[in-house]
């Protein structure tokens, strides 16, 4: 059979099950509706708390899950952030990134050990760090888009994930994130991968037993700046 | 996989008397349900987003071809290719010719059950193509060449001794006098071993836990990451989804996400949660060349609108399975095939046959349990029933009527599994008890209650269950 005959073969038996009249397109209407206002659910009440308490649920969700969350007030402290967080954690002071804005503004050279390099993830990687562009509080996640800014690998290859955000950009509820990216994106539209990130990859597949860093990054380190 | 539902019965006496099996069962039997409690405890409105999750998939299987044609016109507005499977052989023929097509060598794979479901492993290697699963439970199963057990954790069955010996057996080439004693010290093996195959692999295949119509968006819910590398890195991936998986909108998915996690393994969110358009766009440094979709029906346009109508609303969250003392007795490989437990009970007849699974919907005691946490509320014990009247009707009942009471009574011969599930309250056994609260015979288990009374559960909510289970029957 050819695709187009096996696409209506599956079709007619959905309409023929459901007992749909031919040319009965009044019923598309609720349908397309739907698509084109995409109505609210139920939105927990944790998901709808003011910023600052956004915020702090963000926080303490994310590190409840694995994460290390540090916070800063300018983007100029992130450097020594960085480097200090390495330091302690045995790592090499050399990471990479995307092309990402916010991340070319952050005054790198002002600390000379580290080392930042640009491009996609690498099987070599050991650390990498990306910016999200939302996040949701009410279970600690990042959304992550993909692109040149941002590319995908990076937050699956490397040993350590390190993650910005800016404490604006933290958000209530998925939702909330969902309509950020409408704005930047436009409506029925979004990037090729959004990442939603909620901790350091991890496996209870033997035993039952937790341990991090599957296949994607032990450590997931997020820093909140603002 | 060729069914072997057929025995249920003599499958589910052997994984009584599987000491290994039993032990592996043991320990995971109140993980599951312990934190699932404990999310649902921490969110009121859960109750509320069942319903909500419910509705939403009433809405979206009334117009499914409507939902449908959209995320199809979605997902080629975006550059890539859906196709349309009405049986599992038309999926593997159309996967396996567009990994030629690729020119694949090695296909890795993200945990997909309609993957198990269609048998797609086989069919590649059978054509000279290697499969890797890289889900670390589906890994531990392929290596030994065994169906899942359970569909969120799939090697729930195995010890970790039994890992240990497989990664010696499988692992040649790394030193034999290597450590391999803790979990995680097998996932750090596990991680080296599978990341090559991710950086060699030519095309990757993964499942979808939700289809979104308003982009064409496919979505898979991780913790490992290993679906993500299974997609990123490729020229090519291939989603393979059964149709049922479709909702309307990116809220709509939201609704869902907030039960789904919190039913399964009761986290509050998955690790990731990935929400995939098409292929790499021009400008982006990482993704698939290409990007196609297979949508399989392989059954479920019959079930829809028909007395198995509500199981196309299961999100596959295997609540039901942790929750049932008959799955918690003999494990999921005892069911024959790919979906074990309560689920599987229902679905399994519709997509192989009564005649293979007619053993399988006798396979409970009614308690109720699974249609109490399912998310989204099907009524399970119901649709086990209508199995059974039509088997009836055709003359074909087994035997074993109250087979699932049967295995419930034969557990209880061994204190050790006999405690574990009593844990999870089994109301049979307070029924069969009911006045003295003692039992001083059970059928089946004579060689145990000979010499002792055996405490029978207690706990009020599913005494009271069985009661109405009882009503209704
Ligand atoms: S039937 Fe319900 S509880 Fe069982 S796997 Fe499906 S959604 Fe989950």
């Amino acid at each position: 059979m050819s695709n187009s005959s096996q696409r209506s073969a599956v079709l007619d038996a959905i309409r023929l099950s459901l007992g749909v009249k031919e040319g009965e397109k009044s019923r598309e209407t609720p349908a397309r509706k739907r698509l084109e206002r995409h109505p609210h659910n139920i939105v927990p009440e944790r998901a709808r708390r003011g910023a600052k308490a956004s915020i702090s649920l963000f926080n303490e969700t994310l590190e409840g899950q694995g994460a290390t969350v540090n916070r800063v007030k300018t983007l100029a402290a992130v450097p020594e952030l960085v480097a200090a967080y390495l330091r302690s954690n045995n790592l090499p002071a050399e990471f990479r990134t995307g092309d990402d804005n916010l991340l070319a503004k952050i005054p790198w050279g002002k600390t000379p050990s580290l080392t930042r390099q640009q491009g996609r993830g690498q099987g070599s990687d050991a650390v990498t760090m990306s910016r999200a562009i939302a996040a949701a509080a009410e279970t600690g996640t990042l959304f992550l888009t993909s692109g040149p800014d941002n590319p995908t690998t990076l937050n699956f290859l490397p040993d350590t994930h390190i993650a910005l955000i800016r404490a604006g950009d933290i958000l209530g509820s998925y939702e909330d994130a969902w309509n950020r990216l409408r704005d930047s994106y436009g409506e029925r539209s979004l990037p090729r991968a959004v990442n939603l990130i909620s901790g350091p990859s991890r496996t209870a597949d033997i035993e039952q037993v937790i341990v991090m860093g599957a296949h994607g990054p032990r450590r997931f380190f997020v820093i909140i700046v603002g | 996989m060729k069914p072997a539902s057929r025995s249920f019965k003599e499958n589910a006496v052997k994984a009584l008397h599987d000491d290994g099996l039993q032990q592996a069962l043991g320990k995971v039997r109140y993980g599951f349900v312990a934190n699932r409690a404990k999310a649902r405890a921490n969110l009121p409105e859960f109750e509320t987003l069942r319903d909500q999750a419910r509705a939403i998939k009433e809405h979206t299987l009334a117009h499914l071809d409507v939902y449908l044609e959209e995320y199809e016109k979605k997902v080629v507005e975006s550059g890539g290719h859906v196709h349309w499977a009405p049986s599992a052989a038309d999926a593997r023929d159309i996967i396996l010719r567009l990994c030629q097509d690729a020119g694949a060598h090695t296909v890795t794979k993200g945990k997909s059950m309609v993957g198990e479901e269609i048998g797609i492993n086989d069919h590649l290697e059978a054509a000279g193509i290697k499969a890797v699963e890289t889900d670390l439970g589906e890994y531990l199963i392929q290596i030994r060449h065994e169906p899942p057990s359970h569909i969120i954790a799939p090697a729930i069955h195995l010890t970790k001794a039994q890992v240990e010996a497989d990664f010696r057996d499988r692992h040649k080439d790394l030193p034999q006098d290597r450590i391999l004693e803790e979990p995680a010290q097998l996932v750090a093996e596990a991680r080296a071993v599978l990341r090559e195959q991710f950086l060699a692999a030519d095309v990757g295949i993964t499942g979808a836990n939700l289809l979104i119509a308003e982009t064409g968006t496919s979505v898979i819910v991780t913790n490992e990451g290993n679906g993500d590398l299974t997609q990123c890195l490729p020229r090519m991936h291939i989603v393979i989804a059964s149709i049922e998986k479709a909702v309307p909108t990116l809220e709509d998915a939201c609704t869902i996400l907030r039960v789904l996690a919190r039913s399964a393994t009761g986290q509050e969110f998955a690790t990731y949660n990935t929400f995939s358009t098409g292929p790499k766009r021009p400008e982006d440094p990482d993704g698939p060349e290409e990007y196609h979709v297979v949508l399989l029906d392989n059954g479920r346009t019959e079930m829809l609108g028909g007395e198995f109508h509500d199981m196309l609303r299961c999100i596959r969250c295997g609540a039901c399975m942790n929750h049932c003392p008959v799955y918690g007795a003999v494990g999921g490989h005892a069911y024959g095939w790919v979906y074990p437990g309560p689920m599987g009970s229902v679905l399994t007849p519709s997509l192989i046959g009564i005649d293979e699974a007619g053993h399988l919907p006798n396979a409970s005691t009614f308690c109720g349990r699974c249609e109490s946490v399912c998310p989204m509320r099907i009524p399970l014990p119901k649709m086990m029933r209508h199995w059974r009247e039509r088997e009836f009707e055709k003359g074909n009942m087994p035997a074993g009527f109250r087979l699932g009471l049967k295995l419930w009574a034969f557990a209880a011969r061994r204190p050790r599994l006999y405690q574990t599930l009593m844990g999870l309250g089994m109301p049979v056994m307070a029924k069969l008890a009911s006045k003295k609260r003692r039992f001083a015979w059970l059928p089946l288990a004579g060689g145990w209650t000979r010499h002792r009374d055996l405490p029978a559960p207690q706990g009020k909510t599913f005494q009271t269950l069985w009661r109405e289970q009882n009503g209704r029957q």
